[in-house]
């Protein structure tokens, strides 16, 4: 009952968010001009059906998606440091989405996605050659946000060397949502078919919370639910990157608060966590927004405000 | 007949702790398997289990290899209670005994009545049913240990492998963890669990299986395999052996 209750409060809180985005800005508006930017005619069309609606709506998905990903990866390395973030793989992500860009520049748009699906999918091998399948919570979480800065220089030196029109496409790739429409929101409505995907996984994810060997002995395949939950998470998070680039620790926190709230059966967390990532990135957004109009920082950076404190908090809290 | 091993060889890393055992494990009993630290126990109790994979041998339930046996199947037959177990967040007692039902339940975990009256029951015979709205992380290692044997109860098998399930319980909780096996025993379980105390074991326990450096030295009734010889060569220890004055089962005394 008050899982129900926790879920319908987020999503009425997400609905909340949407509306303030929909309103707050550079121009401010009210309930009736909201209502009539969903109208061609109207002067705030643009303001709201080709600007902000999209935008809160591409928060939405990012949001749930992100934090989606982080759980699946916290719950089958049963680390509660990890997520794709923290591990490299999003800005592993990012870097194969630049070299593709800057590299091959004439490449088609459409080919984005699997160039972050394959950058996401390395670093994520890499990162386990390098601490192998048995290593300590920290050492995988150290070893990862090494990685992750890495990659992320990596990406500042391509965008720093690489002529000015390719610097314009790069403007992507640093955590924001700035300047994303509907063009973004379709190359990303595919990739939710992985969400029923993860979900299905939900029992199992509760099981290998149990340990190997119980879980072994409940009837679940470790390697192959590890496999699938991991290629899941790789496969979502590599979707939002080559949307809006890495944005840290969305990952990480989403689930954090979400077992607060509603506890570790992921047949609840799941979904619970979806909605706190889609509340803590539209808020980002909308924060990074209107903090100093029209100038805008990216959701990216508010999210390493709080991120960045709560991740040397858990790292300090586990042992 | 429904358990046994076959020249099983098994261990870590290609290193063998149990070497070329054969053992049938006599069905409807109480079995300890008993031997120094190292000896071979908690291994071969976990090949049983299926963690572990022979590197030489087969292990065989209901006469078929049980590392072909499909996963689903044998979690309905056989279930274990490891040593040590994860704490895992935001879980609360009684979901963490509903997970004992999950090879029962569908694909979304979804629990029948039926399923709610058995976890009922076994949090009831592991005497934790006060502590169902508790998180486990909150609990001490002795409650946290009872749970975990009510969420290996509700998986509901008629054999139950546990890994020394007395470590962090204290006495009076021993002595009713003991006393379950005997009533889940009368009810038809066979209950194989490796064991520290040999004095438990010969009291509690209808057939012990002795181990020592990964082979089987000897086996059978308490009354048999407890000897003044056998506690000098295996545990290297001269003791003197008794009828315990109560359950009038040997028990051993170290001089």
């Amino acid at each position: 009952m008050k899982t129900l209750l926790s879920s319908f409060l987020l999503a009425l809180l997400v609905a909340f968010i949407v509306a303030l985005s929909l309103s707050l800005g550079a121009v401010s508006l009210s309930f009736e001009q909201i209502l009539s930017g969903f109208d061609a005619s109207s002067e705030f069309y643009f303001t709201i059906h080709e600007y902000r609606l999209p935008r809160s709506i591409l928060a939405i998905l990012v949001g749930g998606m992100m934090a989606l990903s982080g759980a699946l990866v916290q719950g089958v390395i049963r680390n509660p440091l990890a997520s794709p973030d923290v591990l490299g793989v999003s800005q592993g992500a990012g870097l194969a989405a630049v070299i593709l860009m800057t590299i091959f520049p004439s490449v088609s748009i459409f080919w984005l996605p699997w160039a972050a699906l394959s950058g996401g999918i390395i670093a994520a091998l890499f990162l386990w050659f390098l601490c192998g399948s048995h290593s300590g919570a920290i050492k995988l979480a150290i070893t990862g946000v090494a990685m992750a800065a890495l990659y992320s220089s990596a990406v500042d030196f391509l965008m720093l060397t690489k002529p000015l029109e390719v610097n314009n496409a790069l403007l992507w790739l640093t955590g924001s949502l700035w300047g994303r429409g509907w063009n973004q929101i379709t190359m990303l409505l595919p990739w939710l078919v992985l969400i029923p995907f993860a979900f299905s996984l939900a029992k199992r994810l509760n099981l290998i919370g149990l340990g190997d060997d119980v879980a072994t002995s409940l009837g679940t395949s470790i390697s192959m639910t590890r496999l699938w939950a991991l290629t899941i998470a790789v496969g979502l998070t590599a979707s939002c990157v080559s949307i809006c680039g890495p944005i840290g620790f969305l990952g990480l926190i989403a689930p954090h608060l979400a077992r607060r709230l509603v506890g570790g059966r992921h047949q609840v967390l799941l979904p619970c966590t979806m909605l706190v990532g889609m509340v803590i990135l539209l808020l980002a957004d909308l924060v990074a927004r209107i903090i100093n109009p029209p100038i805008e920082l990216s959701a990216g950076i508010m999210t390493a405000i709080i991120g960045a404190p709560y991740f040397l908090w858990l790292l300090f809290k586990v042992r | 007949m429904s358990l046994s091993t076959h020249n099983v060889s098994v261990g870590y890393h290609g290193q063998a702790i149990v070497k070329n055992v054969s053992l049938t494990l006599p069905e409807g009993k109480i079995i300890a398997l008993l031997g120094p630290n190292g000896c071979g126990k908690s291994t071969l109790l976990k090949a049983m289990a299926r963690i572990l994979t022979p590197m030489g041998g087969e292990i065989h339930w209901q006469g078929n290899n049980l590392h072909s046996t499909p996963s689903q199947y044998l979690a309905t037959q056989l279930a274990l209670l490891p040593q040590t177990q994860p704490i895992p967040e935001g879980i609360k007692v009684k979901d963490l005994v509903a997970y004992g039902r999950s090879p029962y339940t569908g694909f979304w975990g979804r629990l029948t009545k039926e399923d709610h009256k058995i976890i009922q029951q076994a949090m009831e015979q592991a005497g934790v049913t006060e502590l169902s709205e508790q998180f486990v992380s909150e609990l001490s290692g002795g409650q946290r240990q009872r749970v975990w044997l009510a969420m290996t109860l509700a998986q509901d098998t008629p054999y139950l492998l546990l890994d020394e399930p007395t470590t962090y319980m204290d006495l009076n909780h021993q002595v009713e963890l003991m006393n379950l096996f005997k009533t889940l025993n009368e009810a038809g379980k066979t209950i194989i669990t490796v064991l520290h105390d040999i004095n438990q074991a010969a009291r509690y326990c209808n057939h012990l299986v002795v181990m020592k450096a990964g082979e089987i030295i000897t086996q059978g009734e308490p009354e048999s395999v407890l000897t003044k010889e056998l506690l000098e060569s295996v545990f290297s220890v001269t003791a003197q052996i008794h009828t315990d004055p109560v359950a009038h089962t040997p028990m051993c005394i170290v001089e």
